[in-house]
């Protein structure tokens, strides 16, 4: 990490998945192997966090710029972080397709349920009877859907070859996710195929919660509409 | 050695020779040859070939590419372009060097997939949202569409910015010869030093256009528009064919360009003065030379396929909206000899 | 500046970093964070290192925090 404050709100569960990114790169020794693409979105600024080579990319076309990165340069580690909004509502084709074409990259999901940067609009993510800024009331599957769940939908891609879910609401979380992120990179390295890691994070600001009761709500509510655990992959890896 | 060749495979033999290793596209007729040749090509020479899930997708492809340092190229057709205009203004905002063909095909909407060249706007004004322009050539012939494409590829580095190839399905489609010198060299190396390739015994850099901070976005804005500057005094290139003397010029480009040679041949061979111009580029636009020919008395016809587009360019230049009158069909019509003739005689 | 200094596990908390979530002072069992009466100079409620003594340096209030505001040494 650089040494600048984030701009995140109290709570806000990027600045650990951004801490734990750093951590695994440190300990694999791959800073200076690493080019990552922030999404648009509230993790737009990683970049200004992170103390390796990253690049910006158009609203949900982080998958996209990642694969023109490691096609070109086969040999580097290549991740998207990317939150709900970029790789769940306006990104779904280019994660779709990452993953079914087995792209040799890893996706850092960050998913908290609402668009953060905009407001607090509703989400693909956002849980049924959730209040957002777009949902008068709540949401409500009749009128606006249901909570989409990627990864499950990209568990049948033969070229997704690892898949995890996980949340930051605990130390015991917090080691789970590192560990996931760093099989993410190890399969990448490996030249496996396309991996993601889907972390169930805190918004305490739209959520209308304090830091503290934002995670007992992913534990108690959010981990029932998006079970954590690995859902491809178990046996698979490095 | 001499080919025979469509338009779209001698652009796409243009970029790899220029030294091209990276192409993404959608496909979208016309020019699907460009893609389909691209294909095969690519693995030969060691580069990238991926036929994306969409022209959005395509275009952020070659951002990325050009991130990495590669020399990186999309295609598509007029739909398929308008659907790249987000990822160009992107790769403008980013000064990445990358280049973009546009087959032009007719519009508006779905449109026909017969030559049209009513993109005229969208290539040359911006085309995304923000202040940003595109380098625009315009080829008229098959070997054209390899030494404009190879050029391409050294104005988008020179200038770290998305140049684009406009042209048309008829151009792209037709099947010309082509001649090139099999030796030829790829596009000098120019050096890179914004590239990403992991930040070995180097500082960390990112490759970003959200300027947040007070000021930035707008000091950003003005070195853009110092370069778009710098651009148009460089790189504006024109034909001019039997323009001295002549009091009737018609305006054109590409295919219609073309036409237009023809037309002033056929005129001259009644005794009518007429001469052609022909910009090559149609960003930067030749206002200045159209200007200096203006000074005289010759009025001026401006041919395109589309409603008329190039001819604000036209009359902005001439300055006297009395001396330029225009004609065009749309919705894949090719204004024939015939008619233009016709119309020059009326001027 | 780091607040204090612990013998035992060198604990320091950065305030100007702190955001005040408190994610830190739940997770400690041993009660060695607590918050801080003011605001720092971003004017945001922070955490302070009441009880360094106490601390064994487990790192859970690390691993917790978003904002790489503490260390342990």
């Amino acid at each position: 990490m650089k040494q600048a404050p984030t701009h995140y709100c109290p709570g806000c569960g990027h600045g650990i998945v951004h801490r734990l990114i750093c951590e695994v790169l440190d300990e694999m020794n791959l800073k200076e192997k690493t080019v990552a693409v922030a999404p648009v979105g509230c993790s737009v600024l990683a970049y200004d966090y992170w103390d390796f080579d990253t690049t910006e990319a158009a609203h949900g076309r982080t998958p996209a710029v990642a694969t023109g990165i490691k096609r070109v340069l086969p040999d580097r580690l290549v991740f998207t972080y990317q939150g709900d909004g970029d790789l769940a509502a306006i990104g779904t084709a280019e994660i779709i397709h990452s993953g079914n074409r087995g792209e040799n990259i890893s996706t850092i999901f960050v998913n908290n349920g609402v668009y953060g940067m905009t407001g607090g609009q509703m989400a693909p993510t956002t849980l049924i009877g959730q209040v957002s800024t777009t949902t008068p009331g709540s949401r409500r599957a009749d009128r606006d859907g249901y909570p989409l769940k990627i990864m499950e939908m990209m568990a049948v891609l033969p070229g997704v070859v690892y898949l995890e879910r996980t949340t930051v609401t605990s130390p015991k979380e917090v080691t789970k996710t590192k560990n996931a992120i760093k099989r993410s990179f190890e399969i990448q390295l490996a030249e496996e195929g396309f991996s993601m890691v889907e972390v169930l994070s805190p918004c305490p600001t739209y959520w209308g919660l304090d830091p503290s009761q934002s995670m007992r709500r992913i534990e108690n509510e959010v981990v029932k509409a998006f079970p954590l655990g690995v859902i491809k992959g178990g046996d698979h890896g490095p | 050695m001499k080919y025979l060749t469509t338009g779209n495979e001698a652009c796409g033999e243009g970029a790899i020779r220029a030294g091209c290793r990276f192409y993404a596209g959608y496909p979208i007729t016309p020019q699907n040859e460009l893609t389909a040749y691209m294909s095969k090509r690519m693995p030969e020479v060691g580069g990238v070939f991926i036929q994306s899930e969409s022209e959005l997708s395509a275009v952020n492809m070659v951002f990325g590419a050009a991130v990495a340092g590669a020399r990186s190229m999309t295609s598509s057709s007029s739909p398929g372009i308008s659907l790249k205009q987000e990822g160009i203004s992107y790769i403008a905002a980013a000064e990445l060097p990358a280049v973009i063909v546009n087959v032009m095909r007719g519009g508006p909407g779905l449109g026909n997939i017969a030559p049209g060249q009513a993109d005229y706007f969208q290539a040359v004004k911006g085309g995304g949202h923000g202040d940003y322009r595109l380098i625009v050539l315009a080829p008229a012939s098959v070997q054209e569409m390899f030494e404009f494409t190879f050029k391409a590829f050294s104005l988008a580095e020179k200038y770290r910015t998305p140049v684009m190839i406009l042209t048309d399905g008829m151009i792209g489609q037709m099947m010309e010869p082509l001649e090139f010198d099999d030796a030829i060299k790829p596009v000098p190396a120019v050096p890179k030093p914004w590239v990403l390739d992991g930040a070995k015994g180097r500082p960390s850099r990112s490759i970003k256009s959200l300027l947040l901070k007070d000021g930035e976005l707008e000091a950003h804005n003005i070195h853009l528009q110092k370069k778009f500057s710098s651009i148009e005094k460089k790189e504006v290139e024109l034909e001019l064919y039997k323009v001295k003397g002549a009091d009737r010029i018609i305006v054109a480009y590409g295919l219609m360009g073309r036409i237009g040679r023809e037309c002033v041949d056929t005129l001259r061979s009644k005794g009518i003065k007429a001469g052609l111009v022909r910009p090559l580029t149609l960003w930067p636009f030749p206002y200045k030379e159209i200007r200096k020919i203006a000074s005289g008395k010759a009025k001026f016809l401006v041919v395109e396929m589309s409603a008329g587009q190039m001819v604000e360019d036209v009359r902005l230049a001439v300055q006297d909206d009395k001396r330029v009158r225009f004609y065009g069909r749309m919705g894949g019509g090719v204004p024939e000899e015939k008619e233009i003739v016709a119309r020059v005689k009326q001027l | 500046m780091p607040e204090k200094t612990s013998h035992r596990s060198g604990i320091k908390l950065d305030k100007e970093r702190c955001k005040g979530c408190m994610l830190c002072v739940e997770v400690c069992q041993r009660k060695v964070l607590e918050p801080a009466k003011g605001v720092n100079k971003k004017g945001m409620g922070y955490v302070v290192v009441a009880a360094a003594g106490k601390c064994s340096g487990c790192g859970l209030c690390v691993m917790m925090c978003p904002d790489c505001g503490i260390e342990i040494s």
